[in-house]
């Protein structure tokens, strides 16, 4: 079997499965937002259930519209902060977290082997921890709520196996993208993504929480990696539940669907371009694209790593005049830590505008929403029509070094013309 | 079980954001969220789906986000059913939970037309364009699937299983 396939046999309690089988499977976490948690909770009400299955594995993350944007959000806030009151769960309110998908790692919900449903879709993104982690909706969330069970068909896997050194200013978000508009945005449909090769073995956890993340962009019902001890060592302190992951490494034998091969030595930034994230160029082919704002952040790419990357780029530098740069650190963790290394300085002389940990423009929420006729470049993850406002704005998907130097020139611009 | 209906048509990919705009999201009642379904594409959507319609799409239909809020948009603007030649998997579960049938059928955008009026047989999977006289076979839902349709969703379905327990 391979891991995907290893974490649906432990958790349904059988020996083995083969794809296409429909298992009953255990979750030993699962994560509700500000968003999909409002209907999980009136869906919960309806089932007749009073408590939740298990209150130490349900987690609610306020990140979506934080601090709350409107009445209507600060109503649907208060809602989840009394139901986790009277269900005696974990809620991670204002201040306290950040972007759900970054403040479940960090305060230990994620584990390598866990079976983690999260009511959002990149909740695939800790499979870059060896966790088997999909998205739900809010109904089938309340349902697991009441149950702790949730029926999953083992999915038919492909193997991404990345070899290869990056080259400067070349990232994962880059890797991603090249993956998305090589298979499509449906090419993984209903499919798991195991993603194999030295390249991942030798990339940190935010670099393949990045490539993890983006798997639902293709379609994918999951990303992995398998773990090992970079996954262990980011892991310590934060989770006691580490320790064991020998086990989860694909046997020899293990079936795939295909195993794609990719080699990154020439990769050059790639981006992604309206309004498709499948639509990818590399930078040079893109053209001559004027940028009216742009956006580092999001649970893609707003980890420390990806603040240190921009921050290189920009240091000493100013954010060309017209442009308005925005930089959202993924958690209050990160953001502590971008203030200790000074990055939050770096960014502020630059003119861009630094944010409190929210998913913000990202999906059109608040924060910096876009007008009719205007370009952002983004370091997230979508560039549907109307994603970050107006059906008439585009979105540029990149890396955030791509994003950091568009943001000084203000337009799309390969980082490497930008070194001092 | 099935419906009647006149079909409205969609190209391949149409994602939830286009189902139901981000900004949306805080409306609770799915007759609110209903006065937006398909706000991306067609404003007038809403209006011509009001006295029940059958939708259409290729592939990788409601990709995106998990939201549950676009296929309520759907459903309650008076969508019956979709039908798609593949799904995007959460937008999949997530309309068999709430009630919204969904039904994969390969080649049903060249068979379909707007405007044709189709007939579904969810047991049997097959799908009849009476415009054309043409009837295609789709993938069956399985029993369980079938079955929590039938209870009108997730909740009911799982009301009913713990009611029996």
């Amino acid at each position: 079997m391979n891991i995907t396939e290893k974490i649906l046999a432990k958790a349904s309690g059988k020996s083995r499965v083969q794809p296409g089988d429909i298992v009953d499977a255990n979750v030993d976490v699962i994560m509700v937002h500000d968003l999909t948690g409002p209907l999980a909770i009136e869906a919960f009400k309806k089932i007749g259930v009073k408590k939740v299955w298990d209150n130490k594995k349900v987690v609610t993350i306020l990140d979506h519209q934080i601090p709350a944007e409107s009445v209507k959000m600060a109503e649907l806030h208060k809602m989840l902060r009394k139901f986790a009151k009277e269900q005696n769960i974990r809620l991670y309110d204002v201040g306290e977290g950040g972007i759900c998908h970054q403040v479940m790692p960090e305060k230990g919900y994620v584990s390598p082997g866990a079976l983690i449903v999260g009511a959002d879709s990149h909740t695939c993104t800790y499979g870059a921890f060896g966790a088997f982690a999909t998205g739900i909706g809010s109904t089938e969330a309340a349902a697991v709520f009441a149950t702790g069970k949730i029926w999953l068909k083992v999915p038919e896997t492909i193997r991404f196996n990345v070899e290869g050194q990056f080259q400067k200013y070349v990232t994962p978000k880059d890797l991603i993208l090249h993956i998305i508009g090589k298979v499509g945005v449906d090419g993984a449909i209903y499919k798991s993504a195991e993603f194999t090769g030295s390249t991942i073995r030798n990339m940190s956890i935010a670099g393949r929480m990045t490539v993890c993340n983006m798997a639902v962009e293709m379609g994918a019902k999951n990303g992995i990696v398998e773990p090992d001890d970079t996954t262990a060592s980011f892991l310590k302190g934060r989770t006691t539940k580490a320790a064991d992951y020998k086990w989860l490494k694909s046997d020899v034998d293990a079936k795939y669907e295909k195993t794609v091969d990719i080699d990154i030595e020439d990769l050059e930034p790639q981006v992604a371009c309206p309004s498709s994230v499948d639509n990818v160029k590399p930078i040079s082919k893109v053209g001559n694209v004027e940028v009216n704002q742009a956006f580092i952040g999001s649970c893609t790419n707003g980890r420390i790593e990806d603040l240190r990357i921009a921050a290189q780029i920009m240091k000493g530098k100013k954010v060309k005049q017209g442009v308005r740069a925005l930089v959202i650190p993924a958690s209050q963790e990160v953001y502590a830590q971008a203030l200790k290394e000074g990055l939050v300085e770096v960014f502020t002389e630059a003119g861009a505008l630094v944010c409190g940990a929210t998913c913000g423009p990202c999906l059109g929420g608040h924060i910096g929403l876009l007008a009719s006729g205007e370009v952002c470049i983004s370091t997230s993850n979508r560039n549907f029509i109307g994603r970050m406002g107006s059906p008439e704005a585009s979105v540029y998907l990149a890396s955030p070094a791509t994003v950091a130097a568009s943001a000084l020139t203000g337009k799309l611009t390969d980082p490497q013309e930008v070194e001092a | 079980m099935q419906v009647k209906g006149k079909v409205i048509k969609f190209g391949n990919n149409i994602d939830t954001d286009v189902i139901l705009p981000g900004k949306w999201l805080s409306l609770i009642d799915p007759k609110d969220l209903a006065k937006h379904a398909l706000e991306g594409l067609d404003a007038s959507f809403p209006e011509k789906a009001q006295k029940g319609v059958i939708v259409v799409g290729g592939k990788n239909f409601g990709c995106g986000s998990s939201r549950e809020q676009a296929p309520l948009a759907l459903k309650y603007a008076g969508v019956e059913c979709v039908l798609a030649e593949s799904f995007a998997r959460i937008f999949f579960r997530n309309s068999i939970n709430i009630g919204l049938p969904v039904i994969e059928c390969k080649g049903i955008s060249a068979a379909v037309n707007d405007g044709d009026e189709v007939i579904v047989d969810f047991e049997a999977g097959k799908i009849t364009n009476l415009t054309t006289n043409q009837s295609l076979q789709g993938t069956k839902l399985p029993p369980f699937i079938m079955e929590i349709l039938t209870d009108g969703g997730l909740i009911e379905n799982l009301r009913k299983r713990l009611n029996k327990k």
